[in-house]
């Protein structure tokens, strides 16, 4: 057993420490680090640097635009990415769709749509829970009709976060009606620009505009636009959610929230002293190191059997589940840290942040819609209640 | 011993519940939140006819000497509906205050109208550095003559945009963080000098920041006693932590009540979410928090009226921690059993566990109530 980086992968993280300091925007960096809602335009901007360099991609094969990276350079590269306040790329094309496509999609779809996924210039949407299917997401409802030549589409998706950017979403469907309600379903490719589809946005606890429902009203889906097979969609659907979860437990996110939750303890003041020096919330902070650092080990156990090319396994679901509470209690924390200053709420600053003098410390207007708004934490990506469903069942056998 | 309501408290139950029902539903409610003012002036009206204005006041002001264990059945309903209203402001906080160390003048010229719906206040006690720490002031006040000068900022104060006056507290004397040397004063709106910064609240309410620059008062304007108001702030704060706890009973019941008719309705893998085992001991949780909160908010209610001070502030204290704790409960439990949509905008779902957070910081959290059962 060795903790340490190698001397290659010690250079490495010294090259992607300075690629970072060199290249990424300071005025986007300074957004993230502030918790300024980021545009799409901030996104498109980091995106297209990273394509240059060749490390927008590390979970794809090299052919395609991929780094070669092994995953403990991948974790590296995120544990960099994180110090710097580097904003997270959208997931729905690199690390969902692009390597669904890899896995499952035609020569022909793989040179269609993976080059605009790399530089950002198609962005897609994730079609998967209905306002009736969410949890239990095999009963969904959408329908698609094979008509021979394309598949006529209708039904409603939700939580489609960035639905109102998409030009792309990828849907699951259902093309017949089976027994067991998860053989129906097919996955497919669908253009958001049809006339047929319809963006209703959600306004969510924080006052912010991210998720959305989407509508397909009579939609004709070309019949090459499937993915796979007809019936195949939950394959690649479950492919999907396992695949790229290595970094699903955000320790290097959480590091750098616990590293600004001190900064802020030490600017606000408690009793004529730093809060940083008050036992009851140093303590506090302790406890979710501890976690942390569990979580951070068992990490690095995960990626190491990944590197010797075992399974990971449902090590995913442990991930996700304490990932997030531990999120969540930083997010509680540094609420927690600014007292009255919590109060304060104006969307515009939210957005853009502050014009004029900022009300209290400066970045604590973000910190209670930040705690209310990371409770979704635990219901998306599938809920922590259905991660413990699958350790039960997966892991312990019960 | 009885620990029932009174007839007179079943009565004024009977009548918020059913202006609850009748004029104040959760769209509406909204509505007046991010409006103007950010809540009605008609409502304010209503409520001095309705006689809620006086609840916590003497009979010889114009009060109902309902008392604290009156201000219970109004903040519950306050909690129940989610108000926007000014009534934590102006009656709880800045009349009680005067009701316990204004003159009789003062009380007179200050309480009927307020009784009456003409007259909002609001009390300014936090400050940037100060926390939860009600000593740490240093916003000042300097003899001029035969007038005081204050200057300084407060932070953080409920509806002083609509208040006609506002109480403020002041360092006259002392150290900051001393107790001695804290004297409160009250200052027209409209003074020279005085401006606000006003906003939204991320729990729909509003409050400014309160800027006092060389604001000139006369001696007429101090209540209570010159440096000595430390205790009376205290003891209204107190008043007022037992009440917001009875608003948390009220925002707590609504969450767990909603939760559990979400969990029957709700069907995924073909059966109601209420079917499963793990999400019925959750509820039951929330059931047993909001049992437990429900008597801590009612027994510091009854020892803020008594007069044994070490009674007072552990019975309000130890509401206090258990708010903290049944809001983790009750609050995160209420979002994550209603999934996505409890995380909307649009349920009022979002809308009580804001609130119920907000709750947990206003007036001192967790640790700082915790902190302060330990020193008793």
């Amino acid at each position: 057993m060795d903790l340490n980086y190698s001397p290659e992968e010690q250079a490495f993280k010294l090259e992607v420490r300075e690629f970072l300091r060199t290249n990424y925007p300071k005025d986007i960096q300074e957004k993230v680090a502030k918790g300024v809602a980021l545009k799409k335009s901030d996104y498109v901007t980091w995106q297209k640097i990273l394509y240059k360099k060749g490390w927008v991609a590390p979970s794809w094969p090299e052919q395609y635009g991929g780094t070669g990276w092994s995953p403990v350079q991948k974790y590296i590269f995120e544990e960099e990415c994180a110090a710097a306040n580097c904003l997270r790329l959208v997931s729905f094309g690199l690390v969902m769709i692009g390597p669904v496509l890899l896995a499952f999609g035609t020569e022909e779809q793989k040179q269609k749509y993976l080059p605009d996924i790399l530089k950002s210039d198609v962005w897609w949407a994730q079609g998967y829970s209905e306002p009736n299917a969410g949890s239990d997401l095999a009963s969904l409802q959408t329908r698609a009709e094979n008509k021979g030549d394309h598949y006529l589409l209708n039904g409603t998706k939700t939580w489609t976060t960035h639905g109102h950017y998409a030009d792309m979403i990828f849907v699951l469907a259902r093309t017949s009606q089976e027994d067991r309600k998860q053989k129906g379903i097919s996955f497919l490719l669908v253009d958001m620009k049809d006339p047929g589809v319809s963006v209703e946005p959600i306004i969510t606890v924080d006052g912010m505009h991210v998720v959305n429902q989407v509508f397909f009203d009579e939609i004709k889906v070309p019949i090459e636009n499937i993915v796979g097979k007809e019936g195949e969609g939950w394959t690649i659907a479950k492919y999907l959610l396992q695949h790229e979860r290595t970094n699903i437990a955000q320790v290097p996110r959480s590091k750098k929230q616990i590293e600004r939750l001190k900064a802020l303890a030490e600017k606000e003041q408690c009793n004529g002293k730093p809060l940083l020096k008050d036992t009851n919330f140093r303590r506090k902070i302790a406890e979710v190191e501890v976690e942390l650092m569990a979580l951070e080990m068992t990490n690095l156990r995960v990626l190491s059997k990944l590197s010797a090319g075992e399974p990971p396994g449902s090590a995913s679901s442990l991930l996700k589940v304490k990932g997030t509470e531990v999120q969540q209690a930083i997010t509680a924390l540094l609420m927690e840290a600014v007292a009255y200053y919590g109060f304060p709420y104006d969307k515009n600053v939210m957005l853009d942040g502050w014009e004029e003098d900022p009300i209290g410390p400066e970045e604590a207007i973000f910190l209670a819609p930040h705690y209310f708004d990371w409770r979704k934490t635990s219901i998306y990506g599938g809920s922590n209640e259905i991660q413990k469903n699958i350790m039960a069942k997966a892991v312990l056998g019960v | 011993m009885n620990l029932e309501f009174s007839e007179e408290m079943n009565m004024l139950q009977d009548m918020l519940n059913k202006f609850l029902h009748n004029e104040y539903s959760f769209e509406q409610r909204q509505k007046l939140s991010r409006q103007g003012i950010g809540y009605s002036e008609e409502n304010w009206q209503q409520f001095a006819e309705m006689g809620l204005l006086g609840v916590p006041f003497d009979e010889q002001y114009g009060g109902f000497v309902f008392g604290q264990t009156g201000l219970i059945v109004v903040m519950e309903a306050i909690g129940k509906g989610l108000i926007v209203e000014p009534y934590l402001a102006s009656v709880v906080l800045a009349g009680q205050l005067i009701q316990q160390v204004g003159s009789e003048d003062q009380k007179h010229a200050l309480l009927e109208p307020l009784i009456g719906g003409e007259l909002k206040l609001a009390f300014a006690y936090a400050e940037r550095q100060s926390r939860y720490n009600l000593a740490d002031v240093v916003c000042k006040a300097e003899k001029k003559g035969n007038q005081f000068c204050i200057t300084g900022s407060k932070s953080v104060v409920f509806n002083a945009e609509t208040a006609d006056k506002i109480i403020v507290s002041v360092r006259t004397s002392g150290e900051s963080i001393s107790q001695a040397g804290i004297s409160l004063f009250i200052v027209d709106k409209g003074s020279k000098g005085l401006s606000t910064r006003d906003y939204e609240t991320v729990d729909g309410l509003r409050a400014s920041e309160v800027h006092f620059d060389d604001v000139m008062v006369d001696e007429s304007s101090l209540i209570g006693e010159l440096d000595n108001a430390y205790e009376a702030i205290q003891t209204v704060i107190d008043s007022a932590s037992a009440a917001i706890c009875a608003e948390g009973v009220g925002v707590i019941t609504q969450l767990r009540e909603k939760t559990v008719e979400y969990l029957k309705t709700r069907k995924q893998f073909g059966q109601p979410l209420s079917r499963f085992q793990v999400l019925q001991h959750r509820c039951v949780d929330m059931f047993m928090h909001e049992e437990q909160m429900r008597s801590l908010a009612y027994l510091a209610a009854i020892k803020v009226t008594g007069d044994d001070a070490s009674e007072l502030t552990k019975s309000v204290s130890s509401a206090k921690v258990y708010l903290a704790d049944a809001r983790t409960i009750v609050a995160e439990q209420a979002a994550q059993l209603h999934g996505g949509i409890g995380v909307t905008d649009e349920l009022d779902v979002s809308h009580y566990v804001k609130r119920l957070t907000m709750l947990n910081t206003l007036f001192g959290d967790r640790d700082f109530h915790l902190q302060r059962l330990c020193s008793l």
